[in-house]
């Protein structure tokens, strides 16, 4: 049983999809999750439809929408990392090792997730996994904590192998469903189901698996 | 977020013109483009909080909109622009959506940053 996971992702929503069974799933088995998302995502380009906001209200609103995908997914602990969408991978590298440092100095997490680096298609993400892996690699080998990671990117299978972890979130779909219904400024949950319903076999089974790769570092 | 009604939008450039400004231009496909159609190209650029001041700016076209500023030694244009935030009287707020309602582009002048 994990403890505490600490999630690394640059946006709001980057949770959703990907994690966000795995992550109900843990904290009914009594984990424990910290949610650090580096950014608002406040370059994204949709906005809901009708428009729900413009590019001044847009950050509000996403946070607003990460709290509620937060609650409904059981997270006790999200830490806004106040970085700017986009510009992760021209952050100063120092910073931000220091920062996920000083995040698993104080959360003490037996897992990590976040993206898998080279493989997460948005170069957010593949600077936020580089980031978490830099900063893990740098820790002596006992205390590291396992990083498990999210990998995308078209023929990413073909490169890193089948995914070693998938995680049956069956039982937790409603969470998961809730965390993508949150974010409803950036999914149309309604256009993505089409003539189906949360509940059609179909989409229960689409939905019920997530896959990570646990990364390694030798 | 409104349709865009040309009147406003020069009202506004008029009242802004010869101040220093920060201007928050954009223009994006998505990051995403390329991974979800293969014959796409993602491109996408952003100057949030430049410093700038132009002599005279106007608005042109029947919807989507262009907007050109001109400056003492050059210019600001942004084409495609669809919508105004209405509410907004001392600051513009402009930006073009597709027909998805997606972002493709957009032009902000303020006197405060943004």
């Amino acid at each position: 049983m994990e403890n505490h996971i600490l999630m690394v992702f640059p946006h709001p929503d980057d949770e959703s999809f990907g994690a966000s069974g795995t992550l109900a799933k843990r904290i009914h088995e009594g984990a424990k999750v910290t949610y650090a998302c580096l950014t608002l995502g406040e370059m994204a380009r949709n906005m809901g439809k009708p428009l729900m906001a413009n590019r001044i209200t847009l950050p509000e609103l996403r946070r607003r929408e990460l709290a509620e995908s937060a609650r409904s997914i059981g997270i006790q602990d999200v830490r806004l990392m106040g970085l700017h969408d986009k510009t992760i991978e021209f952050e100063d590298q120092n910073m931000l090792d220091d920062m996920l440092r000083d995040l698993i100095d104080e959360v003490k997490p037996s897992l990590i997730i976040t993206f898998y680096p080279g493989y997460s298609v948005h170069p957010d993400h593949d600077a936020t996994g580089a980031a978490v892996i830099r900063t893990v690699s740098a820790m002596p080998k006992e205390q590291r904590p396992v990083v498990n990671c999210v990998a995308f990117s078209k023929g990413c299978e073909k490169i890193l192998g089948k995914p070693d972890v998938l995680v049956d979130v069956r039982d937790f779909l409603p969470n998961k469903y809730g965390s993508i219904r949150a974010h409803s400024s950036q999914f149309r949950w309604k256009d993505m189901l089409g003539s189906y319903s949360e509940n059609d076999e179909q989409i229960k089974s689409r939905f019920s698996t997530e896959r990570f790769w646990t990364y390694h570092f030798e | 977020m409104q349709l865009i009604n040309p009147r406003m939008v020069q009202e506004l450039l008029d009242k802004l013109q010869e101040q220093d400004l920060y201007i928050h231009l954009e223009m994006t496909t998505g990051a995403y483009a390329s991974h979800e159609d293969e014959s796409k190209f993602t491109a996408s650029t952003f100057i949030k909080n430049g410093m700038v001041r132009y002599m005279h700016g106007s608005i042109a076209g029947f919807g989507p909109y262009r907007v050109g500023l001109k400056m003492e030694q050059g210019w600001i244009y942004a084409q495609g622009l669809t919508h105004i935030e209405e509410t907004e009287t001392e600051r513009l707020i402009m930006a073009g959506h597709d027909s998805e309602g997606k972002l493709v582009v957009a032009l902000q002048l303020s006197k405060e940053p943004f």
